[in-house]
């Protein structure tokens, strides 16, 4: 798979990022003039947020004169959809996962966007051919970064820490409550898997009455010493407070607790399931243009490799992954082996099959709450 | 003023017409002068209330009615894909499908692509059949290049056109007017032939979330009427300062942000929280045996019984202020025990307060969304978050507008039946 060796170089080049951003953006990134004009860009809070205002927004307004709002929000696409439907749009650039990009696109709530505006890679390579294989096929969404759902645990609580991900479904070898997403989401991925299915059968095995049986049937194993989380910053919290002994999250939030929080959170990489966020433009965004010029800086190579000095997020071009370098206060911190796509961590990895859960969500969802509540 | 005392009673010296009736200064009756000078008065109040009511009308009234509405009438489908609609309407819903559905359906698919609301459509029939989604997105990507016979090349696609299972998803789908959301909230489904069958058994969620939600809100209803008339009680009865200082206690919390006070309540009650510390330190527990208080069902009703108790409060507290003290004394006198004294004399006149507390606990935590939300883990979470979902995640707002609609009943059936059993006009808020 092409993307598991273009990032793993990543971590051999010890560029300062930071170095290369001063003189980076000024030269490299012709910033159009938008002195006046007002962007309100919406993601999803947290450190993740902060890794973009530090990347994205902070250049673009030094650059541009633009002024941005930054908004949180959960993901889904209900707001967004609320605010097409009456026509009152106020959000112009929003961070979403790859199955609501998908579905925003086919439902006619996001933009359709002119993918030959992009800008060429750092190295000259067209963005065509720079973004990953595959990852520019929506055509109303252009994607930042590749993340990943894990499952972590508190290295001081435990010596001998669990290996794989049939480990996190082990309570007995590894007594101690489980955190966990309320949704069906990654949850039923990771119980196939610790079940035995290889990670390119999953979906194959879900598509079957008898693979989701399974997959609940393994879920049931841990029902009773689960601990749901909603929101991204939660599992960290849960980690932190001894709630849980171990958790699924998103890689970004625990590799921030450990980084920024000095954590003793580790990190176990077997039967992680990835996907992708990116940008869309709601459709009939008041400021559509300037969404537009911040979304062409931000997927621009040095922007992408910015932001990985902040969070842990794969960055999605090619030619940023020898740009990533440390985290950005801890030079020692080298971020290459702490991405979801280091070949160390990808051995055994599952990406996200949205197709799979535009068609079955509605099921899998009600099944899931009624197995939640009963 | 009755009509007869205008006959009965003339003022002596007024002028009267020819069948003794009052007459104005001007000769018309007085009675018709009197009802024109009440008409102007009464349109002037009703002008004066009038941008209430238009208010109430359009933020309270109209989104209600428009809500139950979608609950019923759905039409993606029909607007979307205006020559399939009609035909899979008239199919009988059980024989093979036929060209002409699907030469309808393959012009509908291009035109649907070239419209982008393939994917509304998409998502409308999959709501009744998974997996129908991207049958529909995908063969509407090949559309444009298929030839007649028109069904043969969407079966070429996928086989799933030529079953009967997947037009009878379109059938439902396509017919505006539809009981099938109300169907889904009741945990059945609507059927291409007309009928009603009831889901899987593992599917089923609703009838039992709506138990559940009325179960809680009684048990909410409960404890804050056991906890809450002995604090209504004491605010009544002591002295003006230290009762005074008991109000602001009482009030204090009802001023608090409900979010504070729910985050407030997970500090208290979590495993390693406030209240579990204190066990252990006392021994009642072990370190590693903690109670789990919170993210279940336990949570959910002290948080939400603790952020009701004052709507039970205030309004038996009202009423008891008002009870002369001398009744308890005269049925004291009359040689009634103490306990015969409060509960034939000073309960029944608190009934009205209990009443309206009651109504007000039970109606409120019916719809109650947020604290289940938050500490409610898995088991701890009612029909509103339901709600929620799908008008936040799964989008399937007509599913939200027909359980919407079902709590509207049960809460208005409640009211009917307090009316009946307590008497509407003997509630008292304060």
């Amino acid at each position: 798979m092409k993307l598991k060796t273009f990032l793993g170089a990543a971590s051999a080049v010890a560029l300062s990022a930071s170095m290369a951003y001063a003189d980076g953006h000024s030269k490299k990134f012709d910033f159009p003039d938008l002195d006046g004009e007002q962007l309100t860009v919406v993601s999803w809070g947290g450190a993740y947020t902060k890794s973009q205002v530090e990347a994205y927004h902070k250049p673009f307004i030094e650059g541009t004169g633009a002024k941005i709002v930054s908004e949180d929000y959960n993901g889904g696409l209900a707001e967004i959809k609320a605010q097409v439907e009456a026509g009152n749009v106020s959000w112009d650039i929003v961070d979403v996962e790859l199955s609501d990009a998908v579905r925003a696109c086919d439902e006619g709530l996001a933009e359709e966007l002119d993918m030959s505006a992009l800008p060429d890679g750092m190295d000259g390579t067209p963005a065509m051919d720079d973004f990953i294989a595959g990852t520019l096929d929506v055509p109303c969404a252009v994607p930042t970064i590749v993340w990943s759902t894990i499952f972590a645990y508190d290295s001081s609580e435990m010596e001998n820490g669990p290996k794989t991900i049939a480990d996190f479904f082990d309570t007995e070898a590894f007594p101690g409550k489980r955190g966990l997403r309320k949704s069906p989401k990654a949850n039923l991925e990771m119980a196939l898997m610790a079940d035995g299915v290889a990670a390119d059968e999953v979906y194959d095995v879900l598509g079957t009455d008898e693979g989701v049986d399974r997959a609940f049937a393994k879920l049931d194993t841990i029902k009773d010493d689960v601990v749901w989380w909603e929101a991204g910053a939660q599992p960290p919290q849960l980690l932190a407070d001894g709630e849980v002994a171990m958790t699924t999250a998103y890689n970004g939030r625990i590799f921030n607790a450990v980084a920024a929080e000095d954590k003793p959170f580790n990190i176990v990489w077997d039967g992680q399931v990835w996907d992708l966020d990116l940008w869309i433009i709601p459709k009939g965004a008041e400021n559509k243009e300037a969404a537009m010029e911040f979304l062409k800086f931000s997927t621009s190579t040095q922007a992408l490799a910015d932001q990985a000095s902040w969070i842990s997020y794969g960055p999605t071009r090619k030619s940023s992954a020898p740009l990533v370098a440390s985290y950005h206060s801890k030079p020692d911190l080298q971020m290459g082996p702490q991405m979801p796509t280091a070949p160390e961590n990808f051995s055994n990895a599952l990406q996200n099959d949205f197709e799979f859960w535009a068609d079955n969500q509605d099921e899998l969802n009600e099944r899931f709450n009624a197995w939640l509540a009963n | 003023m009755t009509d007869a005392s205008y006959h009965t009673a003339p003022i002596p010296g007024s002028p009267t017409d020819a069948r003794g009736a009052l007459l104005a200064a001007d000769g018309t009756p007085l009675k018709a002068k009197l009802r024109e000078s009440m008409r102007t008065s009464r349109r002037r109040a009703f002008m004066l209330v009038l941008p209430l009511l238009l208010f109430v009308l359009a933020s309270f009234v109209v989104p209600i009615l428009m809500l139950l509405w979608q609950g019923v009438y759905n039409s993606t489908y029909a607007t979307d894909m205006p020559r399939s609609a009609p035909i899979a309407r008239a199919w009988d819903g059980t024989s093979p499908p036929t060209e002409a559905m699907a030469e309808a359906m393959v012009l509908d698919l291009r035109d649907a692509r070239e419209a982008k609301t393939i994917g509304k459509v998409a998502t409308r029939v999959n709501r009744e059949l998974s997996g129908t989604r991207s049958l529909f997105t995908k063969s509407a990507r090949r559309a444009a290049r298929m030839e007649a016979p028109f069904l043969d090349a969407l079966v070429d696609v996928d086989e799933d056109w030529g079953k009967v299972e997947t037009w009878g998803a379109i059938k439902i789908a396509a017919t505006s007017l539809t009981p099938a959301f109300y169907a889904a909230a009741v945990d059945a489904k609507y059927t291409a032939t007309g009928d009603f069958e009831m889901r899987d058994e593992e599917r089923q969620i609703h009838v039992s979330l709506f138990w559940k939600t009325i179960w809680v809100s009684g048990a909410v209803m409960l404890a804050c009427l056991l906890l809450g008339y002995p604090i209504a009680y004491l605010l009544a009865h002591l002295p003006m300062r230290t009762s005074n200082l008991l109000m602001i206690l009482v009030l204090l919390p009802f001023w608090t942000s409900l979010l504070v006070r729910t985050t407030a309540w997970i500090a208290m009650l979590q495993s390693q929280g406030v209240l579990n510390d204190i066990f252990v330190f006392l021994g009642v527990t072990g370190d590693d045996q903690r109670f789990s208080l919170i993210y279940n069902m336990t949570g959910t009703l002290i948080a939400m019984t603790h952020i009701l108790l004052p709507f039970m409060i205030l309004p038996i507290y009202s009423v008891m202020r008002a009870i002369p003290p001398s009744h308890v004394r005269a049925a004291k006198s009359l040689g009634a025990t103490n306990w015969t004294a409060f509960w034939r004399v000073y309960f029944p006149a608190t009934i009205p307060g209990i009443g309206a507390g009651g109504l007000l606990v039970f109606i409120l935590s019916i719809g109650y969304y947020i604290t289940p939300a938050l500490v409610g883990g898995q088991d701890g979470q009612l029909i509103s978050n339901f709600i929620a979902f799908h008008m936040q995640r799964s989008l399937n707002w007509s599913l939200a507008a027909a359980l919407g609609g079902i709590l509207l009943v049960i809460v208005l059936v409640l009211y009917w039946l307090y009316d009946r059993i307590v008497g509407i006009d003997n509630m008292k808020l304060g």
